[in-house]
């Protein structure tokens, strides 16, 4: 965790899951767990996160939306797919109304399987996303070097 | 008076963790109408019946909400067993009440919690999840699960609980009952909370009635509609009685769920004690004949109904739940008008909704 240089704030987007794994993301901010510890905070506000967790398969009606969010935070970003439905569809694959995981609509960084999600893999997965997050920040900070 | 002016609440918003949105249209900080629009959350798990089997569907039912999974599973047996005619043992009965009333004390904590966010008391948030996951941890030792845990079963329970187990609710009930005195303290008596609380959203009881509202959102207005009084479970040979408020407001639901926290420890542990042996579950023999059946369950946020209708094949010709959010939305949509828009968090947040549950 040396790499952990700066807080990471995520924010939290339910696609169309059962709840299951929303609550089990917001238990990981809760004292059991407690993210928090390592200044990682739930925001609302998609220009002020860092990483993008969303739980839930994609549809019609929330394709906009999650693009949208996507594109309101600012770069270095990392997008999360939590439990088995934002991954592929899950039980609900076959439902007329689930185009599927939400690597249909945005780029993925990290899968997290399970139905529900245990909080301890969605921190693993945060974990595993935040070194791409950094990752990606010494990349576009080589990027601008090359192109001063 | 100014002009009106429409805020979009909505979909992605920091009071639920669920996409719910709203067009609320307001005339000086003052809510003149809200228009609710749902179908963020929509699957149409309901058309998976035409290719899961009855059994295979118990699983999806299970995952129309990862709250009250426990209530929507068993509501879907109730319905499939009184569709084919199953007794259900006496143990198997009692351990499902039990175990849904689990559910109920994990939703109310966590809901609880959600209105001590919106109200922004952050340690009180972190202190009602702090003690849900004594509860979840009881979930994960009987059922082995800590929000899905498809222990039911049409014909009863997939397994049994050990004397340990019980034992274990036990004792975990008698410190989660210490504990959520001092959070009712804080809850019902700080100054701080009452005044966001008492006489915000008011529903009068035939205002509650004509909307139909269900739930803790009805008894908060005084009207007994509590599904567990029609004979679900064991819940009439426990001796239950629902709890009732007069009042109406944000307060009154607020009062309800807590009054109803220790409704549910005296349960469990009556429960607990009283437990018959015997084996929890029976054979289930033959298809869904082609006839059709309600079950009425009453969930932590109000009455559910599973409506089954078999075809004597092993797939039912048709599954449809009706689910408490979903009757609640009118009575959220009555109190919002007039309200003040600091307010609107606070409706939304006491008629508990769960959007998972409404839109499938």
């Amino acid at each position: 965790m040396t790499y952990l240089s700066k807080s990471p704030w995520v924010i939290h987007y339910d696609g169309s899951s059962c709840n299951g794994c929303d609550i089990e993301v917001l238990a990981c901010l809760t004292p059991v767990y407690d993210v928090e510890r390592f200044g990682i905070i739930n925001t609302g506000d998609p220009k002020q996160a860092d990483v993008f967790l969303i739980t839930g398969s994609v549809n019609e009606q929330n394709k906009a939306v999650i693009k949208q969010i996507y594109e309101q935070m600012p770069d270095p970003k990392v997008v999360i797919a939590i439990g088995i439905c934002a991954n592929s569809g899950g039980i609900f694959r076959d439902c007329y109304n689930v185009m599927g995981g939400v690597d249909t609509v945005i780029p993925v960084d990290v899968y997290v399987p399970g139905c529900a999600a245990r909080p301890e893999a969605i921190i693993d997965g945060v974990v595993k996303g935040l070194s791409i997050l950094e990752e990606k920040r010494k990349a576009s900070e080589v990027a601008k070097e090359a192109s001063a | 008076m100014g002009k009106s002016t429409i805020i979009p609440f909505g979909p992605q918003h920091p009071v639920l963790p669920e996409p719910v949105h709203l067009d609320l249209e307001i005339m000086d900080e003052k809510v003149v109408r809200a228009i609710p629009s749902i179908g963020y959350v929509h699957r149409g798990l309901e058309k998976l019946t035409e290719t899961k089997d009855y059994n295979e569907m118990f699983y999806v039912i299970e995952r129309i909400c990862g709250i009250c999974s426990f209530g929507h599973g068993w509501g879907y047996t109730l319905a499939v067993e009184g569709l084919m005619n199953v007794d259900v043992p006496d143990r198997a009965d009692y351990l499902r009440t039990a175990l849904h009333e689990l559910s109920r004390i994990h939703s109310h904590l966590l809901w609880l919690g959600l209105l001590a966010d919106g109200l922004g008391f952050e340690s009180l948030f972190m202190h009602c999840w702090r003690l849900r996951e004594k509860v979840l941890d009881l979930f994960e030792k009987m059922t082995g699960g800590r929000v899905i845990f498809s222990i039911c079963k049409v014909g009863g329970l997939r397994k049994d609980i050990t004397p340990e187990m019980q034992n274990d609710v036990l004792k975990t009930i008698k410190s989660l009952r210490n504990e959520v005195n001092s959070l009712t303290k804080v809850f019902l008596d700080d100054a701080s909370v009452k005044n966001r609380l008492c006489g915000v959203g008011k529903l009068s009881k035939t205002e509650a009635v004509d909307l139909c509202a269900v739930g803790p959102v009805a008894r908060g207005s005084g009207v007994n509609n509590d599904i567990r009084l029609t004979g679900i479970g064991k819940y009439l040979d426990l001796g239950f009685k629902p709890i009732l408020e007069e009042d109406g407001d944000c307060y009154a639901r607020c009062k309800v769920r807590i009054l109803e926290l220790y409704q549910s420890f005296d349960l469990i542990e009556q429960i607990m004690l009283e437990l018959p042996q015997g084996p929890v579950d029976v054979p289930v023999k033959g298809m869904p004949p082609s006839n059709d059946f309600i079950a009425r369950m009453e969930q932590p946020r109000g009455e559910a109904f599973y409506y089954v209708q078999g075809n004597g094949t092993k797939y039912l010709q048709r599954m449809r739940v009706r689910t408490p959010t979903n009757a609640n939305i009118p009575a959220m949509v009555k109190t919002l008008q007039g309200c003040d828009l600091t307010d609107v968090s606070m409706l939304i947040l006491t008629i508990d909704p769960c959007i998972s549950c409404t839109e499938r």
